[in-house]
């Protein structure tokens, strides 16, 4: 299998995983209190939060990655303030590519989130609220257990997304292999050089695979918890 | 043990404006639709505030507008059961069972679970989801839930509206066998004047908004005296 790509490919391939993994997991608390927000509170400046969830589906990707580079850039205020209390430094780094794939796929993830918490019974939570159980209680014991299938969902999706973003990551941490050259900036290097193509084509289908897989894997686990969820 | 009950709430076309008291005992809220009992309900049980009112439940104070007191449902302790059942469809009956029982403070005196599996039957029931029950039996359940948060009052908004006659009937003596045996008052919103004679102590009727009528209903000399008496009367619609 370790023969079938060669160490360099494969190390893009692992960077991907990698990166999406941060990027799904380090997101999911807040995609999980936006999503919330969205749909359950009601609060000054919510539409401008619902704009800016959603701002990196509509910007092209080049926009998003510089705007990063901007602000989280070693000489942008995020990005010097981070390295001057915390010695965090994103840009250039595999960690900037998890939070460029991360900021991509947070509208993914809110939207899956947000629409399954909608579909919570509020009746249900205020049953619960009768019980004795206070506001993060309820979230914890009734609503985030039936909302379960569209956070796995959600993860599922901003994962496959993380895996495949491309634009805003070449923009704010490059393309340096073995540092930051995820599966498709390895596909794009490999298709500017003569006699990459053969390369190329291996890492497309891996890509593929991780798609495919991740699809899969989304509906059977919503099935599942569905399922269980319901009672059934 | 009573719940006091003085409420003026106004909506679009609607103005309510009531007082009344609910002894130990079931106290029945008849009425129309419309007449206001869902508010009253949720002004109770602390879903929704009213303009401005008063409700004390076992000498604790849980709404007074006047001095700006206003607990939150889930402090409140008013043991709810809807017309819905509202069972929590992720948990088996035995969690839904003892769901409000954990969040209730230790100290208080309470039924214990193996009492209310007991006094409501439901001991069969216990690793079933509220997907695998009957009608008759998530009421059962959601009766049993009620009563295990150690609740300072019970409130039953239309329990069993949704069934029939047949799983009416299998509910109904074990709602006498609550009224009779826990001690709280229970406030009883139904439209259904069969159940409300069959289970009532205090009738408590509204109409547009206003108590038109409230009494207590003495059932053992309503058993020797067939004749109308006041609440029946008001029940005979």
């Amino acid at each position: 299998m370790t023969g079938w790509l060669t160490p360099a490919e494969w190390q893009a391939v692992l960077l991907s995983l990698r990166v999406a993994t941060w990027a799904t997991l380090a997101s999911l608390p807040l995609g999980l209190l936006v999503a919330y927000a969205l749909a359950r509170w009601d609060f000054p400046g919510k539409g401008l939060l619902n704009g800016l969830v959603h701002l990196p589906l509509i910007l092209p990707p080049v926009v998003t990655g510089y705007l990063l580079l901007v602000a989280f850039g070693t000489r942008g205020p995020v990005g010097g303030f981070l390295r001057d209390c915390c010695g965090i430094v994103l840009a250039f780094r595999w960690t900037g590519a998890a939070l460029a794939a991360a900021v991509m796929a947070f509208p993914l993830m809110v939207r899956a989130i947000r629409l399954s918490i909608e579909s919570v019974d509020g009746r249900l939570e205020a049953a619960a609220g009768t019980l004795g159980a206070s506001p993060p209680w309820v979230f914890l014991t009734v609503t985030l257990p039936l909302c379960l299938p569209g956070v796995v969902a959600g993860a599922i999706l901003a994962f496959a997304k993380a895996m495949g973003e491309f634009g805003a990551t070449i923009t704010f941490v490059s393309s340096i292999p073995g540092q930051t050259q995820t599966l498709p900036s390895a596909i794009y290097a490999q298709l500017q050089v003569p006699g990459g193509g053969e390369a190329a084509t291996r890492l497309v289908l891996v890509a593929i695979a991780v798609a495919m897989g991740a699809l899969a894997l989304s509906e059977w686990v919503g099935r599942r918890v569905g399922a269980w969820v319901a009672g059934r | 043990m009573t719940l006091l009950v003085r409420l003026s709430h106004a909506f679009a076309g609607f103005a309510l404006d009531v007082a009344f008291e609910a002894p130990p005992g079931l106290t029945a809220l008849v009425g129309p639709s419309g007449a206001g009992k869902t508010t009253v309900v949720g002004a109770v049980a602390g879903l929704l505030r009213p303009r401005a009112g008063r409700v004390v439940a076992a000498g604790v104070t849980l709404l007074d507008t006047d001095r700006g007191v206003w607990v939150p449902p889930h402090r409140r302790r008013v043991g709810c059961v809807f017309q819905e059942g509202r069972l929590f469809p992720h948990l088996t009956v035995r969690q839904n069972l003892l769901y409000g029982r954990w969040f209730a403070p230790r100290a208080e005196p309470g039924p214990l679970p193996g009492e209310v599996v007991d006094l409501l039957g439901l001991a069969p029931l216990l690793a079933r989801r509220p997907a695998a029950l009957s009608g008759g039996e998530r009421q059962r359940v959601a009766l049993g839930r009620a009563l295990l948060a150690r609740p300072r009052l019970l409130l039953m908004d239309e329990p069993l509206a949704s069934l029939d006659e047949a799983r009416k009937a299998e509910v109904l003596p074990y709602i006498e066998r609550l009224r009779d045996r826990s001690g709280l008052p229970i406030l009883y919103v139904s439209h259904a004047s069969a159940e409300v004679e069959r289970l009532a102590t205090t009738v408590v009727r509204l109409e547009g908004g206003r108590v038109a009528a409230a009494a207590r209903e003495d059932r053992t000399l309503r058993r020797n005296r067939p004749g109308p008496d006041f609440a029946g009367q008001s029940l005979s619609r």
